[in-house]
């Protein structure tokens, strides 16, 4: 059985390799945005040294990483799922044997694999050429750091998936998922850091699992928080991770009961 | 006279098949406005950190994006062909078009229309007008003659980039991921010039100018800077001319080269 969904791994992966070449002006905007933040923030540092406890160099490498960090973990999971709820395939998966969640996050990860390799390296790579970012040197951060990436695909997908699960209750979600997308850019990180925020909204985002997705990661990875928090950072991610199955298996239970195809 | 008839009766069509799905029209302009209100927290809380953004203060910099917003969403609203290459070419819809005798370009254009986006022209309005009592700026009638000319040419701008970006599909059939380069690009624009680099000051200027779509414009009605933008300003509607005739003639050379895309 387990064959069966490392083979929709594969399948995935393969499928988005042979659209590669879509990617490379990915990596293109993905540094477009880069600059930008990279300018502005220069010009509101100024001449400060630090600010809510990043220094200029720390800022950039923030900006760099969490920009090629969204281009791992981002996918169309909550499109995928829609559409299929909306033209009534879904219907044919849940006669198969097989747990229709599972194959779509198995295929999220084959996207993230693919974006991975092809994206997010050689992006990172492009990046470093550009701007000033300084990698960090200790191996322990690096290793850290792509459990802590894992954990944060796993989030974004979960989120996606819950985004992608409400098309059984509303006939059209699509404004849902552009708000969600809106909301994870924001909340996670990546246009400002959590740090950042007005204390009230800082506070508030603690108790949400957006952070975990980009914020808390690069924080280690640009060595603002220093790696002896990391097993704490690793540990909200996992509490997160899994108290997040729970709406998703409710859902799918009481969607299960009242789906209903529109056309066919 | 034609077209004029012509537009109202897209526009009753439009209005016929949006009421079926009343919902999607408010969730829409609710997650249009959610976005601009990302953009805008953003500014408020660099701003937190921060007195001046080169020289700019946050009541100015917020103007500017009030007035950004106000060509953008009479853009958004008439030229929302995102999906131009998809559905004309890759498609060959653009036969259907190319068979009916008015010009190609305003069918396309019409076919598309999304009204919803016009909300955040006023929402830009109110923010300027907010910014603007903020400043303690003086007000004359004749700037509102100015803000029109100035919104009409960034219009054209925006208009005409978009419009030769489409037309790109009429020499290569292969999709291109130009469009949305172009969209990061843009955001370039919403921010004072000076703080980049001499070269991307430049291409923003006058390669591709989003600078003359938000910033050049709205430091018309400011304070005068240090590098003083505002002298750019009247070039607005100048450069407007020049970017969209430019792009319709590149537009209709492209018509005559289209050739189907068969079945």
């Amino acid at each position: 059985m387990m064959s069966a969904y490392l083979d929709f791994i594969r399948i995935r992966f393969l499928t988005m390799l042979a659209y590669r070449v879509n990617y490379y002006s990915g990596i293109v905007i993905y540094a477009i945005n880069i600059g930008a933040y990279y300018f502005l923030w220069k010009a509101i540092y100024g001449d400060q040294d630090t600010l809510a406890g990043f220094s200029l160099a720390q800022m950039t490498t923030y900006i760099a990483v969490s920009w090629m960090a969204r281009a791992f973990y981002f996918n169309n999971l909550d499109r995928e799922i829609a559409n299929d709820i909306r033209d009534g395939s879904v219907a044919i998966q849940f006669i198969r044997p097989y747990s229709y969640l599972l194959v779509k996050m198995m295929q999220g990860f084959g996207e993230g694999l693919f974006r991975l390799l092809l994206f997010m390296v050689p992006g990172l790579l492009v990046v470093c050429l550009v701007f000033p970012v300084s990698l960090p040197a200790d191996p322990a951060v690096w290793l850290v750091y792509a459990v802590m990436l894992v954990f944060s695909f796993l989030i974004n997908s979960q989120i996606n998936i819950l985004t992608g699960l409400f098309a059984f209750f509303v006939e059209n979600n699509e404004g849902m998922m552009r708000m969600k997308r809106v909301m994870v850019d924001l909340f996670s990180g990546v246009a400002v850091p959590i740090a950042f925020f007005p204390g009230w909204l800082e506070s508030t985002m603690q108790w949400l699992p957006f952070q975990a997705i980009t914020y808390l990661p690069s924080a280690v990875f640009t060595g603002r928080t220093p790696l002896s928090e990391a097993a704490g950072v690793v540990l909200l991610q996992a509490v997160w991770f899994i108290v997040l199955i729970v709406p998703i298996l409710v859902i799918w239970r009481s969607a299960r009961k009242r789906l209903f195809v529109q056309g066919g | 006279m034609r077209y004029g008839s012509l537009f109202w009766e897209y526009i009753k069509n439009y209005a016929k098949t949006r009421l079926t799905y009343r919902a999607d029209f408010w969730v829409e302009i609710m997650s249009d406005m959610l976005f601009q209100g990302m953009n805008l927290i953003i500014i408020l809380i660099m701003f937190q950190h921060t007195q001046a953004l080169g020289g700019w203060s946050q009541a100015e910099v917020v103007f500017v994006y009030g007035f950004f917003m106000v060509p953008y969403g009479i853009f958004s609203t008439f030229f929302s062909i995102w999906n131009f290459s998809e559905r004309y070419i890759v498609k060959g819809e653009m036969d259907r078009v190319l068979t009916r005798p008015a010009h190609s370009l305003f069918q396309v254009l019409l076919e598309n229309v999304d009204p919803p986006s016009l909300v955040g022209s006023f929402v830009g309005l109110g923010i300027m007008g907010l910014c603007w009592s903020q400043l303690g700026l003086p007000f004359e009638w004749m700037d509102i003659v100015m803000l029109a000319i100035f919104v009409i040419g960034a219009v054209l701008i925006y208009a005409g980039l978009y419009t030769a970006l489409s037309a790109i599909s009429f020499y290569s059939d292969a999709p291109t991921g130009i469009v949305p380069l172009m969209y990061n690009i843009q955001n370039y624009g919403r921010y004072p010039v000076n703080i980049y680099n001499k070269i991307i000051r430049f291409v923003l200027t006058w390669l591709l100018p989003f600078a003359f779509v938000g910033v050049i414009p709205a430091s018309y009605f400011l304070e005068r800077k240090a590098d003083d933008l505002s002298r750019l300003a009247l070039m607005t509607p100048v450069m407007g001319f020049i970017v969209f005739g430019l792009a319709l003639l590149f537009w209709n050379h492209g018509v005559k080269k289209y050739r189907g895309a068969g079945s």
